[in-house]
């Protein structure tokens, strides 16, 4: 619904800019180069993405995740207690942080909602816990050890070294995840005094 | 060190799954299945909204935009040029790439431009959609304090990501 509106949005805001400088003819030109770019942008992106696909599936098939989740563990009981303290809900968080860690979107999303989904039955209601904050906090701020579609799309560009971004991307996701998780300490804090 | 990250990780990954007895070339086919199939449910996004973007920059309207908007970037150290791709980047995914491909393709890939651009998209997510799949599948109506404190981690990260673009890679 909402793209809906921001797309058509994008084409009128074009057409009123092209307007006030007399100048429509870009226009057409434009819209269909655009198309163009698009696909060559696909088709450039499906290699690296499906190598890489197939390495996530490897790595998923092997248990690489239940084991980086083991690691995880004790850090875990300390962010979410109540939840910690569930043998359940703890294999369903730690599950969807380390898919999101090595970059597996697909396996995380499911983990996640099932962590939602057990954490509202040990506190039931149809609020969002702290613990349910926290966890949406992690999620959207985005924790990744590999962002491979970035690398990939850096790579189909021509980048000279497309993963020679990785240290910014982790400085700058640790500082965005703990300033999530701070923000939420402190509006939890606000809204129950 | 960096030149054998790709190659070794591919074979630590192989490795791996060779040592836990599994199929490793069969999961290889599997996976890169997925991936071509998640690649091709959003090429259609992709054509929209490439199109769209590239109307909105030929007209000079993401110019005037990021005009109006620097005043603002300035204060928090984002280049005004991203502001497209930051507006976009809790929406929808697939914008946010669109745009971000072509800010990278229009400045280069190694320009700070792009590599601001690169690091934003590799540190954030589409934040509204994320929270509507999680709580709705729940059924928490109620989200509270989720989406401010979301958003708080966006901001910085697009903060944090101008500034280490800036920090770690001197300008070519």
């Amino acid at each position: 619904m909402v793209m809906g509106f921001v797309w058509t949005g994008m084409l009128v805001l074009s057409v009123i800019a092209c307007l006030a400088k007399q100048d429509l003819g870009v226009l057409t030109p434009a819209a269909l180069e655009g198309a163009a770019s698009a696909v060559t942008l696909c088709l450039s992106l499906a290699g690296p993405l499906c190598l890489w696909s197939g390495l996530a599936k490897v790595m998923e098939r092997a248990g690489l995740t239940e084991k980086l989740g083991q690691k995880m563990r004790p850090l875990f009981c300390r962010l979410f207690p109540q939840a910690g303290r569930d043998e359940l809900a703890l294999g369903y968080l730690t599950a969807n942080v380390s898919a999101n860690l090595l970059g597996l979107g697909n396996a995380a999303t499911p983990m996640g909602i099932a962590a939602v989904k057990r954490m509202r039955q040990l506190s039931p209601g149809p609020e969002a816990s702290d613990e349910m904050c926290r966890l949406i906090v992690m999620n959207t701020a985005s924790i990744q050890l590999l962002p491979t579609t970035v690398a990939a799309l850096r790579a189909s560009l021509g980048a000279a070294s497309p993963f020679d971004i990785l240290p910014a991307v982790w400085v700058t996701s640790v500082v965005s995840v703990t300033a999530g998780l701070l923000a939420a300490a402190l509006f939890g804090r606000v809204r129950r005094a | 060190m960096l030149d054998l990250l790709v190659p070794g990780l591919m074979i630590l990954i192989a490795v791996i799954g060779l040592a836990k007895k599994q199929d490793v070339y069969s999961a290889l086919l599997e996976g890169g299945l997925e991936g071509l199939k998640l690649l091709l449910s959003i090429a259609p996004a992709l054509v929209m909204l490439l199109s769209a973007v590239h109307m909105l920059r030929a007209s000079g309207a993401i110019e005037l935009l990021t005009r109006f908007l620097s005043p603002v970037c300035k204060f928090l150290g984002i280049p005004p040029e991203t502001m497209p791709l930051v507006l976009l980047r809790p929406f929808s995914g697939s914008a946010a790439l669109a745009v971000g491909a072509d800010l990278m393709s229009t400045y280069g890939p190694d320009s700070l431009i792009g590599r601001t651009a690169a690091v934003m998209l590799g540190s954030t997510e589409t934040t509204f959609y994320t929270i509507s799949v999680y709580f709705g599948a729940a059924g928490i109506r109620k989200t509270r304090y989720a989406i401010p404190a979301a958003l708080i981690a966006d901001l910085s990260g697009f903060v944090m990501a101008s500034l280490t673009a800036r920090l770690f890679f001197t300008p070519p």
